[in-house]
């Protein structure tokens, strides 16, 4: 069994410790580093909920070692907004639009929201709709995800009917 | 679950890698972009002693042409392979496989290499390349160099002819001629998922007749099955007095599809069957 010193960025912060070769970057963010927006669902790579910015792509963070991200800049949901200001303009999209209801899934969702949308990028909503595909969500039906990514991708969508 | 303990290193240089599989003695398992291996080592279905990571190594990145052939190094990411304009332009029916392959997530650490090298029959890129008779060429720290075809790789599910010490250094792909359609179908139950039903392949028209032709299935065997006998049947003929049903009988002749909680054998072969019809009808009925 081999231990490994890492030295990464996490959410633009530098990060160091020495980790054992099994530990997935998703523990690693949650039990090491303390980002416990990772969520962790299936740990085999199918639910998309740990879905986290590696160098800027979407990946999943269970189907990764920590010690595989040693010199990489890492963003989980917790990068995405600060404290008590403004959500991050995905996260905005999917409150207005009702993209969750528990949440479990929320942080990944964002991510490769995130990711797709972040810089220059115009993405169509075919390329949108299609990533979302890498996610389980268990709660909406998905509708609701999919007009906050229709919205992202700058359609314009129905307003939903507010039955508060 | 969480992986069971191993060492794990992270060598630079190709000679190193194979150093390590040799030193090993079949105790050590290569991670590539780990979209499968990582599952597999979650589960403990694999318990290696020592992970032999080749990430680092440039020499095994990026997509090249040469003496007719595509080169392309097998650690190169699925997502960059759909990107890679040279790729694009060479093997556009490579191209369409990848983006069949898992998702958007799983594409951005997957590699071209991995999913050639593991040889889940019911993939895309397996089958792909024995569509297109690309080969891969290996290396071992004490044979050397060696290149197998893809026709030659597969053996049964997830069985290759790669021995524990050989790490595939290229993967080329020859470039078809001028004229050459390319068709591919799959049938999955979600957009992501391995194929119930996959179809691949390269047909060369010139001059109105079948020149050239590479088709290979998918998810209808324990491997990527190679269709024999349509290819050796499509030959010199005719583009518009191709019997489409017919050559899909043959081609469901050379198949063995299985049983499982998806799918009956019977209903991948009717699937097939029409898929393949109308996939070569369409192939042959495209504008050049």
């Amino acid at each position: 069994m081999s231990t490994h010193n890492i030295h990464l960025q996490i959410n633009d912060r530098p990060h160091d410790a020495s980790v054992e070769g099994r530990l997935t970057l998703c523990d690693f963010l949650r039990g090491n580093a303390g980002y416990t927006g990772v969520h962790v669902g299936c740990e085999h790579g199918v639910c998309g909920a740990c879905t986290v910015m590696v160098d800027g792509l979407a990946v999943r963070s269970c189907l990764m070692l920590a010690v595989q991200a040693d010199g990489c800049s890492v963003t989980t949901v917790e990068g995405l907004s600060t404290g008590d200001g403004p959500l991050h303009p995905v996260q905005q999209t999917l409150r207005e639009e009702h993209g969750l209801q528990c949440g479990f899934c929320t942080p990944g969702v964002c991510m490769t929201l995130a990711a797709l949308t972040q810089g220059e990028q115009k993405p169509s909503s075919e390329t949108l709709i299609n990533a979302m595909s890498g996610h389980i969500c268990r709660c909406t039906g998905y509708q609701g995800i999919r007009r906050a990514a229709l919205r992202l991708a700058g359609e314009a969508v129905a307003p939903v009917e507010d039955h508060g | 679950m969480k992986p069971a303990p191993f060492d794990y290193y992270a060598p630079a240089t190709i000679e190193e890698a194979c150093g390590l599989l040799a030193e090993a003695g079949g105790g050590a398992t290569i991670l590539a972009g780990g979209q499968t291996l990582m599952p597999l080592l979650a589960l403990r279905m694999s318990q290696p002693f020592l992970l032999v990571d080749i990430n680092r190594i440039a020499a095994l990145k990026g997509v090249s042409r040469a003496n007719g052939h595509t080169r392309i190094g097998p650690v190169t990411r699925q997502n960059e392979a759909i990107a890679d304009t040279t790729l694009g332009s060479a093997q556009p029916l490579l191209v369409t496989a990848v983006k069949h392959v898992g998702h958007h997530q799983t594409r951005n650490r997957g590699t071209i290499g991995g999913s050639i090298a593991l040889g889940e029959p019911a993939a895309e890129l397996p089958a792909t390349s024995v569509a297109l008779g690309a080969s891969v060429e290996v290396r071992s720290a004490r044979r050397g160099k060696r290149r197998i075809a893809a026709e030659e790789l597969y053996i049964g599910p997830y069985a290759t002819a790669l021995e524990f010490d050989e790490l595939v250094t290229d993967i080329l792909v020859p470039e078809w001629p001028t004229g050459t359609r390319w068709m591919f179908k799959e049938l999955a139950q979600r957009p992501g998922d391995f194929a119930l039903v996959g179809l691949t392949g390269a047909i060369t028209v010139q001059d109105g007749k079948v020149t050239k032709a590479g088709l290979a299935w998918f998810g209808m065997g324990p491997t990527p099955i190679k269709a024999r006998q349509a290819e050796a049947a499509l030959l010199g003929q005719s583009i518009d007095q191709v019997d489409h049903a017919a050559i899909a009988e043959l081609a469901i002749a050379d198949t063995a599809p299985f049983d499982d909680h998806h799918a009956t054998s019977e209903y991948r072969r009717t699937v097939g069957r029409r898929m393949f019809a109308r996939a070569l009808r369409e192939t042959l009925e495209a504008r050049a």
